[in-house]
């Protein structure tokens, strides 16, 4: 019987939830040495779970494991950049499949690739030459919590053509494996000036998912949730109706492209959700309106903040939802977000959860 | 030989791996690139690009804060500790 089995990475190690029904969960214990990981998921292709570690003492590496948890190995090798090139790989941010690729996302921004499912890797491309890219390349802009590459966004049916973003300058397009790129944020809002002399970058993307239909795309940004509908070459601001613009995590219904959800936290330094009401929001009209899902989340005191990756949506017929918080609860939806239920309450601060179905 | 020290932060990594090795060695550099030469993708977690000590990292030649480059005589004693940090 299938099983689906989520993926959560915390700043202290890996966790694993598999369940038959999405109503009873079980647990592993923590995984990955208790190390910091800023993204895990399950990659169908090599039936493996990788998770993105950057650890203050020992630098920055992927573990891998190819029995559902059970073992893991980690690799780093050729994950850095030359001696001589002034960057360092501080953190790896993301990763993502697009075809025999497995892509990560490190800071400072640079996009490496491992043809061999986690066991080696290689610099592939640093978006070089793009407007903003002498800014990001200055080692001088370095600090950590900086300008990373913080998403991809992969083509099922075209490995060579991705999306990924930088962070606070926006969103790529890549067709041809990162040989080149295209910046995709025409029509987006900028609550800032732009940086000097280009203005199809400074904009601060947090999450961008494309729907069944490659054509209609969606994105949470640092100012409003906006909409696509050619593929994300031009973008339409959908945030009326949401209690406010700024919000991180973002998931894609996916078999209604009509169908998106966000959860709105507030802008400022406490980044939680709004009136202390834990809530995500529905859209099934493509962001012309929107419903607040609250059926089983806490709605008194409730200071949770959900992060960029911290979403994910299954694939199932009713598609189950699911978020884990800054706090380290992870709620579940089996009916859409109708409702929710709490699986977890004490895990260690939550960077990413995956949602993937397995046999 | 060196008497390297080695923190107990990288056991869980590399199975096996002796807190203590004996390393015939000219240099901390020198000392650690032989460990990998046995414990292949040790080096990574000590040493960044540069290279240069991962910034919680420190490394002491006969009780000596010292940097990569630093010499090793016979019967040194090499301690490389991760720093106290996070919490």
């Amino acid at each position: 019987m299938p099983k689906t089995l989520l993926t959560v990475a915390t700043r202290k190690g890996a966790f694993l939830f598999e369940s038959e029904d999405r109503k009873t969960w079980t647990m592993s214990e923590p995984l990955c040495e208790g190390w910091p990981i800023y993204h895990a998921i399950y990659d169908a292709k090599s039936d493996s779970i990788y998770a993105a570690a950057a650890s203050e003492w020992h630098g920055s590496g992927i573990f891998r494991s190819r029995d559902r948890g059970a073992t893991w190995e980690m690799s780093s090798e050729g994950l850095s950049y030359p001696d001589d090139d002034g960057r360092k790989v501080n953190k790896v941010s993301t990763l993502a499949r697009a075809g025999d690729r497995l892509l990560v996302g490190v800071e400072a921004p640079g996009i490496f690739e491992s043809k061999d499912n986690g066991e080696t890797f290689s610099l592939l491309s640093t978006l070089s030459g793009q407007h903003g890219s002498e800014m990001w390349d200055d080692p001088a802009n370095q600090a950590p919590g900086h300008l990373g590459i913080s998403g991809f966004v992969t083509d099922p049916d075209d490995s060579d053509n991705f999306f990924t973003i930088v962070q606070g300058v926006g969103a790529f397009e890549t067709t041809d494996g990162a040989s080149s790129w295209t910046p995709r944020n025409n029509g987006l809002r900028r609550d800032w000036p732009p940086p000097e002399n280009y203005d199809d970058v400074g904009f601060c993307v947090h999450k961008l998912v494309r729907s069944s239909d490659p054509q209609r795309m969606y994105q949470q940004n640092h100012v409003g949730v906006h909409r696509s509908d050619d593929a994300g070459q031009s973008w339409t601001e959908i945030t009326e109706g949401l209690p406010g613009d700024f919000g991180f995590a973002a998931a894609v219904h996916p078999h209604d492209t009509e169908t998106f959800y966000v959860i709105p936290v507030d802008g400022g330094h406490g980044r939680t959700m709004h009136e202390g009401k834990a809530t995500v929001y529905r859209t099934r009209d493509a962001g012309s309106s929107w419903q607040p899902l609250r059926n089983g989340l806490p709605q008194v005191d409730a200071h949770l903040g959900v992060l960029r990756q911290g979403m994910a949506i299954d694939k199932h017929d009713t598609p189950g939802l699911y978020f884990g918080t800054s706090t380290g609860q992870v709620f579940v939806s089996a009916d859409e977000g109708d409702s929710w239920t709490e699986i977890a309450s004490y895990l260690p601060s939550i960077s990413s959860v995956d949602v993937a179905i397995v046999d | 030989m060196a008497d390297v020290r080695l923190p107990g932060t990288l056991s869980p990594l590399f199975p096996g791996l002796p807190r203590r090795l004996e390393i015939e060695a000219a240099t901390v550099l020198g000392a650690i690139d032989e460990i990998e030469r046995q414990w292949p993708g040790l080096r990574d977690r000590l040493v960044a690009e540069g290279p240069t000590l991962r910034p919680h990292i420190h490394t002491y030649v006969d009780g000596e804060r010292s940097a990569l480059d630093a010499p090793l005589a016979a019967g040194s004693r090499l301690d490389v500790i991760a720093a106290i940090s996070g919490g």
